[in-house]
């Protein structure tokens, strides 16, 4: 009975419910008594007049909210902003791209096609080198003197 | 068709400002009532109320709507004025038939009237405040968590398993404890109550 006292005065009860409480009532005096005195007091509760919020309460909500810091995820002080990023990403495909596609490869030459050296006449003859002259060796004074035949 | 408690919610989640407006709106007056009945201080229950919705904004963007939106905020406003009210001892104003009678401050501006100018029955007037007054007083009286569980029941109209949510309680533990705070109640208020008993 405690536990459905209220929900009997409320009207909260399942139909089942409600009439078992009902059948107990019709031979319980003492909770015939105590519904009355319940329903009362639910009654004076209803006495109490509403109050009504102060006309700056609204204000001081939005107040209050307007001057919460702006959340920001803990990662993105790590992440790039997204225009940034999608420029980064933009300019890294280019270049992958680029790299690929507009690069064009060296055409592979044939062993055979490279020119000898040896045929060339300036390789070939070695003339010219045997009537070089003499190396000029600089002494310590700074004059410059002839290894092999020494004026002084 | 006006929008669900969930829906605002989901719609402030996703930055619109104006759905927390309408919340603000929807609330607003649930929630000072009920904090006012629980700490009986108006300036301290439009604190807390404020601070309920800096918090459901605060919360926005991890709102899951797994319970229903007034559970939530219900749950919030609780917590607060549960700690509000163990940690504050508030000043009440008493009746004093020697002193000018002050208007409550549940029937706005608290300041002094002459009541004879303004209530041409002053002795039916005193009547219905000192009856205000033992109604009020036996509310404040009752163990905070049991005055929680009859404001949410009676003034809120929440059900059961709402109210059991709040208080962090299994419903049977709810109904004893609703029980338990009328019986107090109708201890506390006997007179009235025989008096409505004859009407």
């Amino acid at each position: 009975m405690e536990s459905k006292i209220l929900g009997y005065i409320d009207g909260r009860l399942k139909e089942g419910e409600r009439r078992e409480i009902e059948k107990h009532l019709a031979g319980c005096a003492a909770c015939r008594l105590r519904v009355n005195e319940f329903r009362a007091v639910s009654g004076l509760l209803d006495e109490l007049p509403v109050i009504e919020p102060s006309p700056e309460f609204d204000l001081r909500v939005h107040a209050r909210v307007a001057a919460e810091p702006v959340k920001r995820d803990w990662w993105a002080a790590f992440l790039p902003a997204p225009r940034v990023a999608f420029a980064a990403a933009m300019l890294l495909l280019a270049s992958v791209w680029i790299g690929r596609y507009s690069n064009p490869s060296q055409p592979q030459i044939a062993q055979e096609d490279i020119p000898v050296l040896e045929n060339y006449d300036v390789i070939s003859n070695f003339d010219p080198l045997t009537e070089l002259p003499q190396p000029v060796e600089v002494d310590d004074a700074g004059q410059q003197q002839n290894s092999q035949n020494p004026t002084m | 068709m006006a929008r669900s408690d969930v829906q605002l919610m989901l719609d402030v989640k996703a930055g619109d400002e104006q759905s927390f407006a309408l919340l603000l709106h929807r609330y607003r007056s649930p929630l000072v009532n009920f904090l006012y009945r629980m700490v009986r201080n108006r300036e301290q229950a439009e604190d807390l109320a404020q601070e309920v919705f800096l918090r459901v904004y605060r919360a926005r963007e991890e709102y899951v709507p797994s319970a229903k939106f007034t559970t939530w905020l219900f749950r919030i406003a609780t917590n607060l004025a549960l700690n509000s009210v163990r940690d504050t001892h508030y000043q009440r104003m008493e009746i004093s038939l020697d002193a000018p009678v002050t208007v409550d401050a549940e029937e706005g501006e608290e300041k002094t009237l002459d009541v004879a100018e303004k209530h041409p029955n002053i002795e039916q007037h005193l009547v219905e405040e000192t009856r205000k007054k033992m109604i009020r007083h036996a509310i404040e009286k009752l163990p905070e968590k049991q005055r929680a569980a009859v404001l949410l029941h009676k003034y809120q109209e929440l059900d059961y398993g709402e109210i059991a949510k709040i208080l962090h309680c299994s419903e049977s533990a709810l109904k004893s404890l609703l029980f338990r705070a009328y019986e107090t109640l109708r201890v506390e208020l006997a007179p009235l109550v025989a008096q409505q008993g004859k009407l």
